[in-house]
């Protein structure tokens, strides 16, 4: 259960990386692919790290699952739900997490717009 | 006297309104333990919401203002901001101004304009409610002065993200032993298992709530905060503990949503981590603001006997 799980979580990420146009890589972070994806999916995008400890939290519990255990399993699987909202939430709104965790002026471009069409 | 004995006191816009009841217990939380709080006078917004998106260096220039109040006419060192928000801007702007010289130049001109004295980086220094009770009294001597243990108690604790991220902007956290983790926040277990709360293994305690986009993509906002009501449920918890008023409101008010759009009930409860420990302190609940709350963490502890 726990391949199947750490699976998903990585199409997961390889889904937000082809939506930027970009090659999911096949190397692994610390013996995980899944952390891998993570650093590449935040280049250029911090916001994306508000998922980053989740990702982390997977990998934490795949290690726990060498030994059978129901709990850590629903915790893990709780953890991928988590990621994939997050992330399907950040393809339908990209700013997702940028108002908070990276702190970005999300209206900074449209406002400098404005400016112009006001000042000329 | 630990620094902290006494601090300039930066509550916020959010405390104010939906985080009320954070504004009381951390008042009556600090009387009971014998801090003090001097208001930061005439403080203002810290530039959370719609000034940042239109220019961060006017965000800087609010988040500063507030620490020059406190810094050059209280004559504060430190300044206490109970709210993530707040905390994170005013941090953010502490090292804008430590590290950009275009915000040193923008600050330095706007508060030339509104009349008052320049803030410089490093006049103060400012902490979360957490570090203050958690290095102004520590948790031997929370424990010495516990009259009502939360034994027996399960807490899941919920730090939302702006507590500890971006990194860089909190140098003082993930110094080793003693500092605060960005990856593994442990401020708030330590306080509540030094009041005899019963910390569950909680993975989501930094995972994003969706908060910023709660009125403009609710759906995914509600989604998400059900999945974190439903893993601290599955690990257990009977209340999750906050210390964040934006997280707290937006926890009770999609757990509410999620019930009524998706059918979906929870009865973890959610209380500040001020109202647990003036609870532990044996501070009366209303004093607390508990009946303030959306959910009924009052129930909750009745049903514990600690009300």
């Amino acid at each position: 259960m726990r391949e199947e799980l750490l699976s998903q979580a990585e199409s997961v990420l390889e889904e937000w990386l082809r939506a930027r146009g970009e090659a999911p890589t096949s190397e692994t972070s610390e013996g995980f692919r899944l952390l891998a994806l993570h650093r590449q999916g935040a280049r250029g995008s911090p916001s994306f790290n508000a998922c980053r400890e989740t990702c982390r939290e997977i990998a934490y519990h795949y290690n726990l699952l060498a030994k059978e255990d129901p709990y850590t399993e629903t915790m893990m699987g709780m953890l991928v739900e988590h990621l994939k909202l997050f992330v399907r939430g950040k393809l339908e709104v990209e700013g997702l997490g940028e108002f908070c965790c990276s702190s970005r002026a999300l209206r900074l471009e449209s406002a400098a717009q404005e400016k112009e069409k006001l000042h000329g | 006297m630990s620094k902290y004995q006494k601090v300039a006191y930066y509550p916020g816009c959010a405390l104010e309104g939906t985080g009320h009841a954070y504004n009381r217990s951390t008042k009556a939380l600090g009387s009971a333990l014998g801090l003090e709080l001097d208001e930061v006078k005439n403080w203002n917004c810290c530039g959370a919401m719609e000034v940042k998106n239109i220019d961060p260096k006017v965000q800087t220039y609010l988040s500063s203002r507030v620490m020059s109040i406190a810094a050059n006419q209280m004559q504060a060192s430190v300044v206490m901001a109970p709210c993530n928000g707040c905390y994170h801007n005013l941090k953010k702007a502490e090292h804008e101004l430590a590290h950009d010289a275009g915000s040193r130049e923008a600050v330095e001109r706007i508060s030339k304009k509104a009349g008052h004295e320049t803030y410089r980086a490093g006049q103060v220094e400012t902490i979360h409610a957490l570090d203050w009770i958690k290095d102004g009294v520590g948790e031997d001597e929370l424990k010495r002065r516990v009259k009502n243990s939360l034994k027996g108690l399960k807490v899941a604790n919920y730090y939302g993200c702006m507590y500890t991220r971006p990194r860089h902007i909190f140098p003082e956290k993930d110094q080793g032993p003693g500092s605060e983790s960005t990856s593994k926040p442990h401020f708030m277990d330590d306080l509540l298992a030094a009041a005899g709360a019963e910390n569950v293994d909680f993975p989501l305690k930094t995972a994003c709530c969706g908060g910023a986009h709660t009125l403009s993509d609710s759906d995914t906002s509600t989604k998400l905060v059900l999945n974190i009501l439903q893993a601290a449920e599955a690990a257990g918890a009977e209340v999750i503990a906050t210390e964040c008023p934006t997280c707290h409101s937006g926890l009770e008010m999609h757990q509410v949503r999620a019930e009524k759009v998706l059918g979906k009930k929870t009865e973890v409860k959610m209380l500040y981590f001020t109202q647990l420990l003036g609870v532990a302190l044996g501070v009366s609940p209303r004093k607390l603001g508990v009946h303030e709350n959306v959910s009924d963490g009052l129930s909750l502890l009745k049903e514990k006997h600690l009300a």
